[in-house]
């Protein structure tokens, strides 16, 4: 069974439920300090939070901590390293991942359901799921307005869309270019997204169209 | 040699700046005539260093400034030994 990394800085607090999620869809998984290391790990997730309560810009101060370069040698490697919301943050800016995440474009702290489009379902991620199938996730953040001046490297994954997987601009809750909600590398083994799939992994929460990330990233690092 | 680096990390330009757009509106509110307000990062770094303009550029690159989205320029002065 693959063994999965949560890293856990400082002001991360989405930790716990992550590692449910992975349990849920099949992984084990262990919540790691970031002083700790990552031998022996198939996989990595950075899941959300405020690392660093955001100072400088989300993700930056914990983009520059040691553990990081452990990350991006299992990324080279080929192992899957999901970032979610605060991760996806982290994982531009230590570069695994083109682009940046602006403050919203209406300034203030987004936390609602919202609607994604699947574009790519041939990364690490999303090989459970249909292309161009609507799925529903929460988002909370107040960065997560997707930028990139080369938008011809960018690999979309996931787009906010409506009910019925149109993209459009009432869709986009944060001014995202392109609605864009998650990308991965040209590899498809590293993919960050604002919105939580695992605060949609059980029926109970609302939804459990997020399950199927982690499902697919189990699937994937079992190779 | 000890030095003083400010430092100033803009939006480049074109990009949106959302707080600055609420604080001009709010300057509005009080009845100026604001057209554009930005808001930068101001920095001031106190630090040794053999190669102070090298280092000053790399703390801008690799952490103070996100070159996807960011501009800098900055001032250093000596401070003496």
């Amino acid at each position: 069974m693959p063994k999965f990394a949560v890293i856990v800085f400082p002001g991360t607090n989405c930790d716990f439920e992550t590692v449910e999620a992975i349990k849920k869809a099949g992984g084990k998984a262990e919540r790691i300090w970031y002083k700790e290391s990552l031998k022996d790990f198939d996989g990595v997730v950075l899941p959300g939070g405020f690392s660093y309560a955001d100072y400088l810009r989300g993700g930056a101060i914990s983009a520059r901590a040691e553990i990081m370069e452990e990350v991006k040698e299992l990324a080279k490697e080929g192992k899957p390293v999901l970032g979610i919301c605060n991760g996806f943050q982290i994982l531009t800016e230590v570069k695994l991942l083109p682009g940046a995440l602006r403050p919203n474009k209406i300034p203030r702290f987004l936390c609602k359901w919202v609607y994604l489009r699947v574009v790519d379902t041939e990364t690490a991620f999303t090989g459970f799921y249909k292309e161009g199938e609507v799925i529903k996730m929460p988002i909370a953040h107040a960065e997560g307005n997707y930028y990139a001046n080369n938008l011809s490297k960018v690999r979309i994954a996931f787009q906010y869309s409506n009910e019925n997987g149109e993209i459009i601009e009432d869709a986009n809750p944060n001014g995202s270019l392109l609605n864009i909600a998650g990308i991965s590398n040209e590899n498809g083994n590293v993919l960050g997204m604002m919105p939580h799939p695992e605060r949609a992994s059980d029926r109970w929460l609302g939804s459990e169209d997020g399950l199927r990330v982690f499902k697919s990233m189990v699937k994937y690092a079992k190779r | 040699m000890k030095y003083k680096a400010k430092i100033i990390v803009r939006l480049e330009e074109g990009l949106n700046d959302p707080e600055g757009r609420v604080i001009g509106k709010a300057l509005k509110n009080l009845g100026y005539k604001i057209a554009d307000l930005k808001v930068p990062k101001y920095f001031e770094v106190v630090f040794e260093s053999e190669n102070p303009e090298k280092d000053v550029e790399e703390m801008c690159r690799r952490l103070l400034a996100n070159p996807v989205i960011h501009t800098y320029e900055y001032q250093i002065e000596p401070l003496g030994e």
